[in-house]
This record gives C-alpha cells, structure tokens and sequence, in this order.
C-alpha cells in the first residue's frame, strides 16, 4: 500500500450538524471514506449547573436537579432524593418506592423509544424513526396521567413522592402496556430480521468486552460488550431489591449489540412496571424529612436509561449543600467514542455517536482535557496563563505585556507553594 | 408553419416541459404523501412542491467565494435541459412519442446520465467538504447503478428488434406475452431508478445526517429551485421510461391513453415510495456490492433469456 497521507481531508462534524440533537464538535480526517483520526470536542452546553445548585436549598434543588437532563430527570431526582434521605437517616416508605420504581422504568420505555428513533433516523431509517416516536407519546401520556408532566416529571421530593397512583390509573397503564409490548417485540423482531438495519449495525462503532472495561463504559453500552453492568442488580436502590430484574447483556458489542438491549430491556421495564402495579404495598408515600441536613458526605448511584449515575452530595450542616458533584452516564461513555469511531466509515459516524445515547449537556463540565496527546496535566496560576498567552499569540495577538494588577499576589501565592 | 407550431407545443406545452414540470410536483407531492402516510403521519398539503419552488425561487441565491461561478449557476439548468429533452422521446398518450428515431433509447440513457454529471460537477465546484464527499458519492453511485439500469433498459428492445422507445412499445402492444419475459428487468430497472434518484435506501449521496446534504449543501435560492425541479422532472422521466417499456398497454383513444399513462405511472411510483419506506440507507460499500453482486448479474441473465427467446420467435 502507498501513502495516502495526501489524500487526506478534515471535516468537521459540528458543533451544528443534522446528526447533532446538541452542539459537539467531532473533527474527522478521512481518508477517502474512511476515518483515520478523530478528535472529539464537547462542552458546548456547559451551564453551570453544580455551581447553582450550590447557591439553592436542599428544597429549591429538587426542581433544578431534575432539569440537569431532559430525558432522564427522574433518575437524577431520585439520586439526589435518596442520598439526601440516607444523610437524615430517613427511610421512606415502601409504598414511595415502588412509585419511584414505576416512573423510573416509565422512562427507561421513553428514553430508549426515543433513542432508538433517533438511531433509525441516524441511518436515514425515518419509517422506524416516527413508529418509535408515535409510541414514545403512549409512554408520555402515561407519564403526564402519572406525574402532570411529560418530561421534568417533579413527582419526587425528598421523603418520598408527591403523588400517589390509585387503581384506576394502574388499569389505564396495564391497558397502554399491552399495546406497547406488542409494538416493542415487533421492533425487537425488526432489529433481528430487517436485512439493511443489520447491515448499517452490525460491527460499527465496536467496543469490545476488554475495551470496554478499559474506557468504563456504563449502561447498555457495557451491557452490549457482555459486562453485566447494572446499579439495579449491583447494589439495588428503591424497591429493586423487591422486583426481580433481568439484567440484559449482549456479546455484539456494536451498535447492533447496543440496539438488541435496549429493545429487550424496553421488554424488561414493560414486566418490571407490571410487577410493580400488581404488587403495590399500601401505605404512605411520604415521610418526613428535615429541612436541615447533617454534615457529611454521600454518594449516591442510579441506573439511568444511559448507565450508571452517580451523585455526591456534600453538606455542612446547613439548609444548603456545599458540594453537589453530578456524574451522568454520557461522561463515562464518551472516553471510548474515539475508539469507536477510528477506522470506521464517514457514513457510520453519526449512527456510533448516537449509539452511546450522548447527553451533551448533562455531561459538560468546565474541566479541561488535552486531547491532543492524551495526558492530563493540572495546571496552576502561572501555567494557565502561560497557556493563555501562547494561545492569543498563536493567534496573532500579544497580551504578554498587559499588566495584571493581580501579579504581586500570585508571586505571593506562588512562593508559599514554592515552600 | 403548423407542424413547426405543433412541434413546438408538443415540445413546450404538452407533453413537453410545462407538463413534465407540472407532473413532477404532482409526482413529489404523491410521493411525500404516500412516504408520509406509511409513516403514519400527515404528508404535506397539495400545494406544497409548488409553494416550496416559489418560496425558493424568491429567496436569495447566494454563491460561495470560492465556487467557480460560471459553472456553479449554469449546472442546474443544464440539469432541467437535459431532463427535458429527454422526455419528447417517451411516449405518453400514445404509442409514438412526439419525436422518435430509431436509437432513441440510447440518446435518452445518455441525456439521463446528464443530472448526475452535473450533480457532481455541483458539488465539485461548491468547493465545501461536505458537498465534495456528496459529489464523489454521487459518481460512485453512478458507477454502481449504471450498468443494471442499462441493462435492464435495453435488454427488452432485443426481443423487439428496435433500438428506439416507441418502436418497443409498439412491437409489445402487438406481443402482449412478451411483456412477461421482461418482468425481472423491470424489477432491476425500478431498484437502479432508485439508486439514479438517490431515493433510500441508495440515498447516500445526498445523506442528510451525514453530509448534509451532500452535493446541493452550498446551492440556495433560485439555482436550488432549478436543482429540485430537475430532480422531480427525472422522477417523471424514469417512471415514464419504465411504463413505456414494461407496461406497453394502450387503447389508442387519447383521453383514456392519458388516463392509462396517468395509472401506470401512479402505480410506479407507489412500487418506488413503499420500497423508500421500507428501508434503511445503505452505506457506499453496499451499494456497490449490492449493484455489482446481484442487481448486474441479474441483468446479464435477463439478457441471456431475451437472447434465446429472440431466437426462438
């Protein structure tokens, strides 16, 4: 083989793009159809989020913590709620559990509808595309009659949830089930038989049992590459100690793998919530929490519908937290996308971005990586600025001689570190 | 002076370019309607291709600094020329065509090769990366598709013994049977006219969440109008193309030819739009393996049994 190192272009995949739902920027260089490096760039959608949550009540925060992520706030919601309950030492009953339970698999059926619209969609599939979307409305129509919303439900608060579901709305929801089910397995068989679906799936965006390991990969994409990875199995929260749940794993590892469990666990959630409803204890649904939190620390893990979700919460003693740090999946599972999506085609490129489920913007933080080469370096003050000035320089413009008025306090700072 | 003015309203007017322009809304409207419907949503309204073209046509045309611009706004016109000369050599409401020779058939695969050439010359000169992976995708596609097609198209007129397209519809309107014998052509040469159009799944070159949208990424305003109006004539022409030569039925009473051609190309279509729903976009690769390893051998095969038929009649 000759170089072809000169038939080489870059394109740039973002940070607006139709197969973007969000800003990122992806920088692709092709090699005729072939991408031989990619260079991933996220933290468009930085919103500062930890930083407000920080500045509220434990109270004033159930509402913004459900609005870190559109798709699934109930899972960040219930983080939160549960951690803050184990730091007051307060057990919430049974019955709030099982609730937290329904609506959690209620948006596992609306996120993984909703993504495998997406996917279809990604592979120009746009028949498949709004049959998953038609039936995504059952799911929140469900949601809305539960909850009053269709997505940002609020039906958590912490002691437990704010409304109850009566026997008539579990008729209602059994009724909508049924027909979900149905749809499901056909999208199940779909995935199994439709000859071009497999042929755009199969062995794209590959992330194999070892590499996965190696990335930390969560959530179906885990599950995909045969790691039985599930919070609800591994250390179960709410009632998942109570409701039997089958872990789906799937030994692809590609996108197909990744399409196969999210359809079968769309079939799991559908018996969990049927096992739920049959099986609601009776009782309250809230129990009584302080206003204050003891001082302390906590962390807290979900199963979202991306993977593993994890919640540390910090508190002093007051009505405010100090410290809330949010780890949503999408984090976890960006580290394998260059991976991914190295040696793979131009067209195979949204379907493998996609196929992680990406959350920009629960994922954005203002953390600085070099993607360049690989190593993670700290910088401090004088670093940092240095980096800064080599930046505007490379750029034509030289700040190197404004004076910062802040200068003889670094040099200060700088020599107690010195020391 | 008369027969010049006929020609000319055959040509202009009907069954030339105000009909094949007209039809091709009609078409894309059917077209989305039916996509729509099998989607399980609304589709647009009727006026919907005609508003779109005005909207565009109104709207600013912008041309890229680095494009060539002479070529950047001849291209869609050639694009409509070609698409509409092409369409006086098919016949609609009768079985001769307003003007036909004999080779026609061969002008009329070459005038249609035209839109593709100048789709990827487009792109070419958009001098944008998205536009030129659209236009190196759409010659590729052009490489893949070709052979079937042409295969498929000519593989009837060796029975018939006539190289141009009413000859053949004539020599089928006299041999109904035969028609039977071309069937599996016809299947091959509705798949290649998806992959000509760039309808899914062979919709790669123009792939919307990959490259945008392809080749026509940097064209706007009045130069897109020409653009889609172009793409939806070559609609009309390669349904009608299909339904002269596979489906040679005629009752030689005008207005109920008209009304036959306006079915055989109705149920054309709808062949077409239900295979756009069905399926998922296949890659390059694909492509070009689907088209060599089995649509291109199907062709030849056909060949081979019109060639022994022929002999045998």
């Amino acid at each position: 083989m000759s170089d072809n190192s000169s038939n080489r272009i870059v394109i740039p995949l973002g940070p607006q793009h139709p197969a973007l739902k969000e800003p990122g920027s992806f920088t692709l260089t092709l090699e005729g159809e072939k991408v031989v490096n990619a260079v991933i760039g996220i933290g468009y959608n930085h919103r500062g989020l930890e930083k407000a949550l920080e500045s509220r009540t434990y109270i004033q925060n159930l509402y913004m913590i459900e609005r870190i992520c559109g798709i699934c706030s109930h899972t960040h919601s219930v983080a939160y709620c549960q951690a803050i309950e184990e730091m007051c030492g307060v057990e919430i009953p049974m019955r709030a559990k099982y609730i937290r339970v329904i609506i959690a698999e209620l948006e596992r059926l609306h996120s993984h509808l909703l993504w495998l619209g997406v996917a279809a969609h990604e592979i120009g599939f746009d028949t498949l595309f709004m049959y998953a979307w038609r039936d995504r409305e059952m799911v929140l129509d469900m949601l809305a009659e539960l909850c009053g919303n269709r997505v940002n439900y609020g039906i958590n608060t912490l002691g437990g949830v704010r409304r109850d579901i009566d026997d008539n709305d579990a008729h209602e929801i059994k009724k909508i089930l049924r027909v979900l089910h149905n749809q499901i397995s056909y999208y199940l068989e779909l995935a199994t038989n439709e000859p071009t679906l497999i042929a755009r799936l199969a062995d794209v965006g590959k992330l194999n049992h070892d590499d996965a390991l190696k990335f930390g990969a969560v959530g179906p994409v885990a599950r995909a590459a045969g790691i039985a990875n599930d919070v609800r199995k591994i250390e179960p929260y709410a009632a998942y100690d109570e409701v039997p749940v089958n872990v789906i794993t799937d030994d692809h590892g590609d996108v197909l793998g990744r399409t196969l469990v999210r359809v079968k666990e769309m079939l799991e959630s559908i018996s969990i919530i049927r096992y739920c409803l049959d099986n609601l204890p009776a009782g309250e649904i809230l129990a009584k929490v302080p206003r204050k939190v003891p001082a302390g620390e906590m962390i807290s893990r979900t199963e979202a519908p991306r993977g593993e979700n994890i919640h540390y919460i910090n508190s002093d003693g007051s009505d405010i937290p100090y410290r809330i740090r949010v780890r949503a999946p999408s984090e976890a599972n960006w580290h394998g996308m260059k991976h991914m999506l190295e040696g793979s085609f131009l067209a195979d490129v949204p379907i493998a971005i996609a196929a992680i489920d990406p959350c920009y913007s629960c994922t954005d933080r203002a953390i600085f990586v070099n993607s360049d080469n690989g190593e993670s370096r700290l910088y401090d003050w004088k670093g940092l600025r240095e980096y800064s000035i080599k930046w505007h320089r490379d750029r034509g413009l030289n700040i190197a001689d404004i004076q910062i008025p802040m200068a003889k306090n670094y040099i200060q700072i700088q020599r107690k570190t010195n020391d | 002076m008369i027969e010049a003015l006929t020609a000319l309203f055959k040509i202009l007017i009907f069954p030339g370019f105000m009909f094949l322009t007209t039809y091709g809304m009609l078409l894309q409207f059917l077209d989305r309607k039916i996509y729509a419907r099998l989607q399980n949503r609304f589709g647009p309204p009727w006026y919907q291709p005609l508003a779109d073209f005005l909207k565009l046509i109104g709207k600013e045309t912008i041309v890229p600094t680095l494009a060539n611009k002479g070529m950047f706004s001849t291209l869609p016109v050639v694009s409509l020329a070609a698409v509409s000369t092409a369409f006086v050599y098919i016949p609609i409401y009768r079985m001769q065509a307003s003007f036909s020779f004999e080779g026609d058939l061969i002008i009329v695969l070459y005038l249609m090769a035209l839109p593709s050439i100048t789709t990827f010359l487009a792109g070419w000169y958009s001098r944008s990366v998205y536009a030129t992976i659209g236009s190196v995708r759409t010659l590729t596609q052009l490489f893949a598709y070709e052979v079937p097609l042409f295969a498929a198209l000519l593989s009837p007129s060796i029975i018939s013994g006539s190289w141009s397209i009413s000859g053949m519809a004539e020599f089928y309107y006299h041999n109904p049977t035969l028609i039977l014998v071309n069937l599996p052509s016809m299947f091959i040469a509705l798949i290649s006219i998806q992959g000509k159009l760039a309808r899914k799944p062979f919709d790669s070159p123009e792939a919307e969440t990959e490259i945008v949208s392809g080749a026509f990424v940097e064209y706007s305003g009045r130069l897109l109008a020409i653009f889609k109006m172009s793409v939806d004539c070559e609609l009309v022409l390669l349904i009608s193309l299909a339904a002269a030569i596979y489906i040679p039925l005629f009752t030689n009473i005008i207005v109920l030819d008209i009304l036959l051609y306006f079915a055989k190309t109705l149920v054309l279509l709808f062949a077409l739009s239900i295979f756009k729903a069905a399926m998922a976009r296949l890659r390059m690769d694909q492509i070009i393996n689907f088209c060599w390893k089995v649509l291109t051998p199907l062709a030849m095969f056909q060949i081979i049994i019109n060639l022994i038929v022929r002999g045998a009649l």
